[in-house]
């Protein structure tokens, strides 16, 4: 699950991780006393507004800008607010259609009073899941893309890694604030946040945490997490109702929200063929299966063990709402759950929707194979049956042929 | 011979009285698998299924000489559960359970590395020797006995992986469902190893998923140890897209390593009969062994 940005920074601060101070808004009208509220605590005159959407990249589609006063925040705040904001991480990036900006983070100006003063580093806490051990990832090159970074210039990148017994130690967030060029009051406070930083990480299961940039004020010495992406772990979060309550669903595919209230993994993708799988890796080697078959998977469903007519005509429904699908291919291998029982819950949720008028191919291996098979072909409904992976995949290239 | 589990194995079954414990303890004991008790905590001393409860895993190890243990912990217990089976000596643990925290599973690798033990999973179907002992929850009579060793990330497809190699003709010595997590006990390479050292198999069947490296890494070891044994190869996920998890937890593309057709190119680079459909797995293998 990912926080936004204002959420995020909430949690750092509660671990005592310095933040850019902000107030988050939904309405133009509490601009004003936000402004006031912000001036009063922070003493700047200068105000950034922050689009809060779940994608980076958000000051190249013009979700962040920067206000010298009241009237300029007003403004500006108006303009970002309710925007369709393009990055290169919404669906579709730049040439999609964007993702609507609900609330906006109006911030202080951390980079007061002397903006050259400032420097800007990049840290990062993540799971090497090689090492399998946490890994602190940190550069002097803040404020751009990592990735490119560690691509052009490597020797910047550095990484910690930490011992899952011991945790951070003393001499690494030394190591970590020596290695980013501190000294004297900064060098304190780099390791103060590092390690208040890590303590976070740990204590809200995260699975990411990216402070990018992380900047030096050169003015007043200390260290200040100016962004931050924060992502959690989704099986952690039965320990920490407090986060979980901060899920946004306003974020996420409608479908997709929809599905996981019905208990089925789903992932609506852009493709004609809609699948309906049991078993993550079996519904991941059926998408490929479709490619292979000349089409295009439509989405990634796992409905899990229990493929009753119930679930099973809630999955149907949930491919459906893609307007795209022009078939579906069912692919089930029954080992504790018999075959012939979901034949019969396919039958049932197919006369009981009465609407598809998109093809349906069921392959039905396992416990009971054969009589499932003769259960859908005597159904009378328009339904392709098949028992081996082959057959079925030749099944999809003929009806989208 | 087989790996890891066989007739003589002593099985425990930790979270035995629950309800997913219940179902597939029964199933398991019906296959013939020698199930020589459970543990449930604070029910001691009552009997299930016919077979004596403890309260510890320690008291299963000295009293029923347990040696194999199968978790349906849920997933805030389990982490525990794997703990306290490797600290009691049990020498293969098996964990079931699906939703275990990252984090825990980072503290189990860091803990379990003192004990002379082998964890397989989490989040796995279990390993099953065919006609000698299911550890697990995959349907038994897919599963015909033997000389191909399967290693899997995932459960209905090692099914379908084993029941085309039946098809075939083939057979299964044992196969291994390591699991869909990001860090899982005994990953690929390790998996792979087994089978390499055991005399009864002949070929291998490793089947991958999107995210992490453990593919490349049983890559390089079965091509720097001669390609001793053939194997065939199957990645899912040629076709999912990036940054979204894909059901397993640790099925996922982040960086460029983490994707289908980098792990087949490796694969391929390898020595491995790569398959590009799941439909192929077993007439591949029929075809390699000849």
């Amino acid at each position: 699950m990912n926080l936004h940005e204002y959420q995020g920074k909430e949690l750092l601060a509660s671990y005592g991780v310095k933040i850019q101070r902000g107030i988050v808004i939904d309405d133009v009208n509490e601009v004003e006393a936000a402004y006031r509220k912000l001036q009063e605590e922070t003493g700047t005159e200068y105000c950034v507004i922050k689009a809060q959407i779940h994608a980076g990249g958000r000051g190249k589609g013009g979700g962040v800008k920067v206000a010298k006063n009241l009237e300029d925040t007003k403004e500006k705040a108006g303009e970002i607010l309710g925007m369709m904001l393009k990055t290169p991480q919404t669906p579709g990036g730049l040439d999609g259609p964007g993702k609507k900006v609900n609330k906006v983070l109006l911030a202080e100006d951390s980079y007061a009073p002397d903006f050259d003063a400032c420097s800007e580093f990049y840290v990062s806490i993540l799971l090497d899941r090689a090492k399998k051990r946490n890994v602190i990832v940190y550069s002097t090159q803040g404020g751009m893309d990592i990735e490119k970074v560690a691509e052009e210039t490597p020797e910047l990148v550095h990484k910690e890694f930490i011992d899952p017994a011991l945790g951070l130690l003393g001499f690494q967030a030394r190591k970590i604030a020596f290695n980013l060029g501190l000294s004297g009051k900064a060098f304190k406070e780099m390791t103060k946040f590092i390690s208040n930083l890590y303590k976070a990480f740990l204590g809200s299961d995260a699975s990411l945490f990216e402070i990018n940039p992380c900047m030096h004020n050169g003015s007043t010495d200390e260290i200040i997490a100016v962004d931050c992406k924060v992502s959690l772990d989704d099986n952690a979060l039965f320990r920490h109702k407090d986060l979980a309550a901060l899920r946004d669903k306003s974020e996420e595919d409608p479908t997709e929200v929809e599905a996981g209230e019905y208990g089925l993994n789903y992932v609506n993708l852009d493709g004609n063929v809609g699948c309906m799988v049991n078993g993550a890796g079996l519904a991941m080697a059926t998408m490929d299966i479709i490619k292979l078959s000349g089409g295009s998977p439509a989405n990634f469903l796992d409905v899990g063990g229990t493929a009753d007519a119930a679930r099973v005509e809630q999955a149907f429904k949930i491919i459906l709402k893609d307007p795209e699908v022009k078939a579906i291919l069912v692919n089930i291998f029954g080992g504790i759950v018999r075959c012939d029982r979901v034949a019969n819950g396919i039958v049932e949720a197919y006369k009981n929707m009465g609407n598809i008028t998109v093809p349906i191919i069921v392959r039905l291996q396992g416990t009971n194979a054969d009589i499932a098979k003769k259960i859908i072909d005597e159904s009378g409904l328009e339904v392709h049956s098949a028992i081996q992976l082959q057959d079925a995949a030749d099944l999809v290239k003929e009806v989208i042929a | 011979m087989s790996v890891l589990v066989n007739k003589d194995s002593k099985i425990i079954v930790q979270g035995f009285t629950g309800k997913e414990g219940s179902f597939h303890a029964e199933q398991m004991i019906d296959y013939g698998t020698n199930v020589v008790g459970g543990v449930t905590p604070g029910k001691g001393g009552q009997e299930h299924l016919g077979k004596p409860v403890m309260n510890t895993v320690a008291e299963a190890v000295s009293e029923l000489g347990a040696d194999t243990s199968i978790i349906f912990v849920p997933p805030a217990f389990a982490a525990d559960a794997v703990m306290e089976a490797a600290a009691a000596g049990i020498k293969v643990i098996i964990c079931i359970t699906e939703g275990i925290p990252v984090q825990d599973m980072v503290k189990v690798r860091d803990f379990i590395k003192d004990y002379d033990c082998t964890l397989i999973g989490p989040n796995c179907p279990g390993v099953i020797t065919p006609g000698e002992a299911k550890v697990g929850i995959m349907p038994g009579f897919v599963f015909k006995k033997g000389k191909v060793g399967v290693v899997s990330k995932s459960g209905t497809l090692t099914y379908e992986a084993a029941d085309q190699i039946v098809k075939a003709g083939l057979g299964i010595s044992t196969a291994i469902g390591i699991g869909g997590d990001p860090i899982v006990g005994t990953p690929t390479k390790e998996a792979i190893e087994l089978f390499m050292n055991d005399p009864e198999t002949e070929g291998i069947v490793m089947i991958g998923e999107i995210g992490g490296n453990y593919e490349a890494l049983a890559s390089q070891y079965i091509k720097e140890t001669g390609n001793k044994k053939p194997v065939v190869g199957f990645i899912a996920g040629q076709t999912a897209p990036k940054g979204r998890t894909m059901g397993h937890a640790g099925a996922i593309v982040g960086g460029k390593d983490d994707t289908a057709e980098a792990k087949m190119k490796i694969m391929e680079e390898c020595g491995i009969h790569v398959v590009h459909s799941p439909a192929d797995i077993g007439k591949t293998m029929k075809k390699v062994l000849g």
